[in-house]
């Protein structure tokens, strides 16, 4: 089942250079193929994105009445002479066996991969323009963006001269590892760069998606509450890295910086923090070093 | 959200194993979810309910089992149950601890015929 329209296709998502369109991408999934045997005449028919929802309500509960019929006899009827298969498998297995192939694929190319995660407005997208301006005659950096819709921050990634693939996850609510591994190869990442991933603007559902990322870094800005750590635990244990945003705006804001990082360190005692702010240029400098350090 | 890719996820992996298995269908399956893995048990109910259409798992029995999540103290190795990623250890207050269950998420075995 899709994710993004509930019919019978899987994986529904684009990945985008800027200036292409969906119907001249060949890499948009989302085309819909679907066989209608049920009303006894077959038909298949071609459509993206038009599917309405009488038609995908129609059909699960056509499917559904059948098969209730049909199962019923055969379930009781078998029961009794069903064997057990002992599975043991991570439900998450295929996202993490494509997530550490991706992990290869950048070890092999010397690609130092970032996963950059965080609710939406905190300045994901500003920081890798600022940082790819200041830093791009030193480093060659590659950007995958992540979002539900539109190609705004594939835009303005493109505007700093860094090459950059959108992929537009639909209604899912964060990347997985396979569509960073199509975006990558779409991308073409030369040798010896650094790859940002921007993730879906999400404080949740990204944390349980490896995408294969050498680290991953969680942004907050000042302008959230100081107990987000706490609220989103999951998110702050499975990164690496916290970089603490807008701290110009320090001053106007009722946010506790040594409280914030105390809950995040609850967490994760692990957790590097660096606090910044990409409008004024505080801070970055620190950043700018990790990052040089880092990439080797 | 993310609960319904995890559904989706589930629904392959029975696919497939009834497949290995010549298998028609599953009558009953087995989860382990643990109670830190990020998964809200309510939402996987409510998305497996739509995954499984039209699957091996249209009919089957989904039985969830919770994996109570515990911590190790890297101060004074007391082991404890924990409800959050951010408490103390209850026996001397350090908060540099360990996970070491509770992160399930399994598909334990599968019933099938």
């Amino acid at each position: 089942m899709c994710e993004t329209c509930g019919c019978g296709e899987s994986n529904s998502f684009s990945i985008r250079k800027p200036g292409e369109t969906i119907e001249n991408n060949p890499d948009h999934t989302h085309t819909h193929s679907h066989s209608h045997s049920h009303d006894g005449s077959e038909h298949t028919h071609n459509h993206s994105h038009s599917h309405t929802h009488d038609n995908n309500h129609e059909r699960h509960h056509h499917l559904e009445d059948n098969d209730h019929a049909h199962h019923h006899h055969d379930y009781q009827h078998n029961h009794s002479h069903g064997t057990e298969i002992k599975v043991e498998t991570d439900i998450l297995q295929k996202n993490n066996l494509i997530a550490e192939r991706n992990r290869g694929f950048f070890e092999a190319k010397n690609i130092f991969s970032l996963n950059l995660v965080s609710s939406p407005g905190s300045g994901k997208t500003s920081l890798l323009e600022k940082t790819i301006k200041d830093l791009k005659s030193d480093v060659s950096f590659y950007v995958i963006e992540g979002d539900q819709q539109t190609m705004n921050d594939a835009n303005r990634i493109e505007a700093t001269g860094a090459p950059v693939v959108q992929i537009n996850t639909g209604n899912g609510c964060h990347l997985d590892a396979e569509m960073v591994n199509k975006a990558a190869k779409k991308l073409d990442v030369e040798n010896n760069s650094v790859l940002f991933i921007e993730n879906v603007g999400n404080l949740i559902c990204p944390s349980l998606f490896d995408l294969g990322e050498s680290k991953r870094i969680v942004i907050i800005s000042v302008t959230e509450g100081e107990d987000k750590p706490i609220k989103y635990p999951t998110m702050f244990q499975s990164s690496d890295i916290c970089i603490i945003n807008k701290i110009d705006l320090l001053p106007y804001v009722d946010f506790n910086i040594e409280k914030a990082k105390e809950y995040a360190l609850r967490i994760n005692h692990n957790l590097q923090f660096f606090e910044v702010s990409v409008k004024t240029g505080e801070g970055m400098n620190d950043w700018y070093n990790w990052l040089k350090k880092h990439k080797c | 959200m993310h609960e319904l890719s995890i559904a989706m996820n589930i629904v392959d992996i029975a696919d497939e194993e009834t497949k290995k298995a010549n298998a028609k269908k599953v009558y009953e399956i087995e989860l382990e979810i643990g109670t830190m893995s990020g998964v809200v048990l309510e939402a996987l109910e409510f998305a497996l309910q739509e995954a499984v259409k039209d699957s091996v798992l249209g009919n089957a029995k989904i039985k969830i089992t919770e994996i109570q999540a515990k911590a190790k103290c890297l101060n004074c190795l007391n082991i404890f149950e924990i409800e959050d990623l951010y408490s103390p250890c209850p026996n001397c207050n350090e908060f540099k601890t360990e996970i070491i269950s509770g992160k399930e998420l399994i598909v334990k075995s599968l019933k099938v015929e």
